[in-house]
C-alpha cells in the first residue's frame, strides 16, 4: 500500500489499518509526532527500540516506523533495561509510557533502572490521571482535582502528588531529566530539544534520562480542547514547572 | 571425553544454560535457589553475557521479557513465592509467543525447605489467558543441567517459554555431570526480534505485542485468527513433545506413578517390592505438561491399579484421574505421609514401600 502522505504528517508516522483511537484535544497524538521527528533529526530511525506500555497512548506502538513492542503495564524499564544490555551501545532503548504506568505500577522499574544507570530514555506523558480506563487517579492527579476515584477532588486523605521529573532527576545514577509541555509552538519546540538531549545522553552513554511531558486528557477532565489547554497552562504547570532539573555530561 | 563435575544442582542449572549459549539471565534472590543466581552472577559477566538482579521476580520476568524481544536465549530462575508473582509475565510471553526458560526451585508452600507443591500452578498456567508452558521434570543434576538445554531448545521450536521443575532436595544435593553438548537439531531463524531496523534483512521494522489479535496484522488479521494459531501450537506440542519413563510396567499390577526427587524414591520402593515378588511398575512423567495420559490411561484399561506419590497434598493425582477416565482405582501417597511432620519431613521408600503391599494383598 502506497503511503497516503499529509502535510505535517512526521515522515515515520506510519499509516495504519485501524482508526486513531485519540479523542479530539488530547495530546498523545502530538506526542507521538514530537517523537516521530526527534528520531528522524538525529538520524536514529533504523538503530531504534520503542518499548511502549499500557495506556492510551499504546497505539505509538504501531504508529512509529521503528521497532516496537506493545509490553506490560509498568514494566517498560524492566524490558528496556535487558534490552539495552543485550543490544549493546548502538542502539537507542526508549519506553514510552504515561504517568500511571511510569509512577504507580512501574514506580519499581522506573526507579530502578534510574538507580542502576540504565543507558535508557523514558519518555512520561502526564496526564494527571488514567486515560485509559475512564479517568481514575493517577500518582500526579493535583490536589482537588475530580477523578472517577475521588469523586470529592483529591484530598490529603489521597496523598500528593510525585513530581517525577524532579525526583528522578535527584537520583545518582541520572543524566538527564526535564518537564516539557505542548501549550504553544514554543513550548513544542523546547519539549522537542528536552527529548533531543535526553536521547543524545543515551547515545554518549552517560546514564538515565528521563523527559516528563505535560499532556491534556479532554475526555476525562471534561472539559473543551482549548479549556485543557489554558487548564494545563494555569493548573498544572504552576504545579509541575517546565525546565530542566538534572543534566550531567558524567556520572562519577 | 566430556567434563565431569561434582557440583550442586542449582549450579547444574548455570552450566547447563552456559552450554546452551544462553546470553542473559535475570534474578531475584529466594532460598532454595540463590546458589543459581549467585552462580550466574559470578560466571556470566567475565563471559560478556547479561547478568542483571532485579527489584523483584516481576522485574526478573519482565527483564527475560526484554531479552528475549532481542531474539537471544535468556532466563530467570526462582522459588515459589516468586513465581506466583510472575504469573502476569509469563501470560504476556507466552502471548507475545517469546522462547525463554525459568527454573522453578520448589519449596513446600511457604517453607524453605522442599516439596512439589507448585504442580497444579505450573502445569494448568498460573497467569491469564488461559496459555500453556511445557514443564521438565528433571530428577538429578545431571538432568538439571541436560534439560535446561532441552527446554531452551523447545521454547525456540516452539516460540514460547519452558519451565525447568526443580525443588530443594534436587537443587542442594551435589552429583557428578557430566557435561555433555546435545545436538537437537536445527531451529527457525529470530527474523521476528526487535533490535532496530538496520539489524533486519529487509529494513523493515519489527513488531511484537503482548495483545497479540487485538491489531490486526497480515498473519493474525483478527483475534481468533491468533488464537487458532495459538491452539494449534498446543495440540502440536501435546502430540509431539510428551516424554517418560517407565520401569518394570509390562506385567505391573500396581502402577507408580512419580515424578522429581520422589521418582526416585518410588523407583527404590518398587525394586524393593519386586525382591518380594510383587507386581510393580513406574510411570515417570518427564514432562508433566504435556502429560502421558495415554501410556497411563493404556495401562488402566488392562486393569492396573495406580499409586501416585508427590510430596504435596495431592496435585498430579488429578491429572492421572483425567487420563484413567474411571477406568482404574488410584490411591496416593502425599506429603501428609512424610518421616517426620515438619519442614525437613520426606518422603521415604519405606512408606511407599508400605503402601504398596497394602494395596497389593
Ligand atoms: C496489570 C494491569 N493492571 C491494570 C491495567 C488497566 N490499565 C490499563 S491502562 C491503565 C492506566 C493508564 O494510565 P496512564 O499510564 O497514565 O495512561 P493514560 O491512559 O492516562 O495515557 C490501567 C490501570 C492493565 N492493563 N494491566
Ligand atoms: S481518554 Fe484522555 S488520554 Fe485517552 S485518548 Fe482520550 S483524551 Fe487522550
Ligand atoms: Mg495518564
Amino acid at each position: 500500500m502506497e503511503k497516503k502522505w499529509i502535510a505535517g504528517t512526521p515522515r515515520l508516522w506510519r499509516d495504519i489499518p485501524v482508526i486513531i483511537p485519540f479523542c479530539p484535544g488530547c495530546q498523545h497524538g502530538t506526542a507521538v509526532k514530537a517523537l516521530c521527528e526527534v528520531i528522524d533529526e538525529l538520524g536514529m530511525e533504523k538503530n531504534s527500540v520503542l518499548v511502549v506500555g499500557i495506556g492510551c497512548y499504546t497505539m505509538a506502538s504501531i504508529l512509529v516506523d521503528v521497532d516496537s513492542a506493545m509490553i506490560a503495564h509498568g514494566r517498560a524499564c524492566d524490558i528496556a533495561s535487558a534490552m539495552k544490555r543485550i543490544v549493546g551501545k548502538d542502539t537507542m532503548v526508549i519506553t514510552w509510557q504515561g504517568d500511571g504506568d511510569a509512577l504507580a505500577i512501574g514506580c519499581e522499574p522506573t526507579i530502578h533502572a534510574a538507580a542502576r544507570s540504565e543507558k535508557i530514555t523514558t519518555f512520561m506523558i502526564n496526564n494527571g490521571n488514567y486515560g485509559t480506563t475512564g479517568g481514575q487517579l493517577a500518582p500526579t492527579t493535583p490536589l482537588g482535582q475530580v477523578t472517577t476515584t475521588t469523586p470529592f477532588g483529591r484530598n490529603q486523605d489521597q496523598g500528593y502528588p510525585i513530581q517525577a521529573a524532579e525526583f528522578i532527576g535527584s537520583l545518582k545514577g541520572v543524566a538527564y531529566t526535564a518537564r516539557g509541555a505542548f501549550t504553544s509552538p514554543a513550548n513544542y519546540q523546547k519539549t522537542k530539544k528536552y527529548m533531543k538531549k535526553a536521547l543524545e545522553k543515551q547515545r554518549d552513554g552517560v546514564g538515565y534520562s528521563f523527559v516528563e511531558i505535560l499532556s491534556t486528557c479532554p475526555a476525562n477532565w471534561h472539559m473543551s480542547p482549548l479549556d485543557s489547554l489554558k487548564r494545563v497552562e494555569e493548573e498544572v504547570i504552576p504545579l509541575f514547572p517546565l525546565g530542566e532539573f538534572k543534566d550531567v555530561d558524567k556520572i562519577e | 571425553m566430556t567434563d565431569r563435575l561434582l557440583i550442586q544442582g542449582n549450579e547444574a542449572v548455570g552450566w547447563g544454560a552456559l552450554n546452551a549459549d544462553c546470553r542473559g539471565f535475570f534474578g531475584y534472590p529466594i532460598t532454595p535457589q540463590n546458589e543459581i543466581i549467585e552462580w550466574f552472577a559470578r560466571e556470566f559477566p567475565k563471559r560478556g553475557r547479561a547478568f542483571l538482579q532485579s527489584a523483584s521476580e516481576t522485574g526478573s520476568i519482565n527483564m527475560v521479557h526484554g531479552g528475549a524481544l532481542t531474539g537471544v536465549r535468556v532466563m530467570t530462575s526462582t522459588s515459589s513465592p516468586g513465581w506466583a508473582l510472575m504469573q502476569e509475565g509469563m501470560s504476556n510471553l507466552a502471548n507475545a509467543e517469546l522462547p525463554c526458560v525459568i527454573v522453578l526451585v520448589q519449596r513446600g508452600w511457604n517453607t524453605t525447605r522442599h516439596a512439589q507443591t507448585d504442580y497444579t500452578s505450573v502445569t494448568q498456567g498460573g497467569g491469564y489467558g488461559g496459555y500453556k508452558t511445557i514443564v521438565l521434570a528433571p530428577k538429578s543434576a545431571q538432568e538439571l543441567y541436560d534439560f535446561v538445554q532441552l527446554a531452551f531448545y523447545l521454547a525456540d521450536k516452539y516460540r514460547n517459554p519452558v519451565v525447568v521443575l526443580s525443588d530443594a532436595i534436587l537443587g542442594q544435593m551435589m552429583e557428578a555431570v557430566e557435561l555433555r553438548n546435545p545436538d537437537f537439531g536445527p531451529l527457525p531463524d529470530k527474523d521476528w526480534a526487535i533490535t532496530g531496523k538496520a539489524n533486519h534483512k529487509d529494513g523493515n521494522r519489527r513488531f511484537s505485542s503482548i495483545g497479540q489479535g487485538m491489531l490486526p496484522t497480515p498473519k493474525h488479521p483478527n483475534l481468533c485468527a491468533f488464537w487458532g494459531d495459538y491452539k494449534n501450537k498446543i495440540d502440536t506440542i501435546k502430540k509431539k513433545e510428551v516424554r517418560y519413563e517407565t520401569y518394570l510396567l509390562d506385567d505391573a499390577e500396581l502402577v507408580l506413578v512419580a515424578f522429581g526427587y520422589v521418582a526416585r524414591v518410588s523407583l527404590e520402593a518398587l525394586l524393593a517390592a519386586r525382591n518380594k515378588g510383587l507386581k510393580v511398575g513406574l510411570i515417570r512423567p518427564i514432562t508433566l505438561w504435556p502429560f502421558p495420559s495415554e501410556t497411563i490411561r493404556d495401562k488402566a484399561k488392562k486393569g492396573a491399579t495406580f499409586l501416585v506419590v508427590e510430596d504435596n497434598m495431592g496435585q498430579m493425582i488429578e491429572d492421572v484421574g483425567v487420563a484413567v477416565q474411571g477406568q482404574a482405582e488410584i490411591h496416593l501417597v502425599n506429603a501428609l505421609d512424610r518421616h517426620l511432620p515438619i519442614e525437613e519431613g520426606a518422603i521415604y521408600p519405606e512408606k511407599v514401600l508400605e503402601k504398596i503391599e497394602a494395596l497389593i494383598k
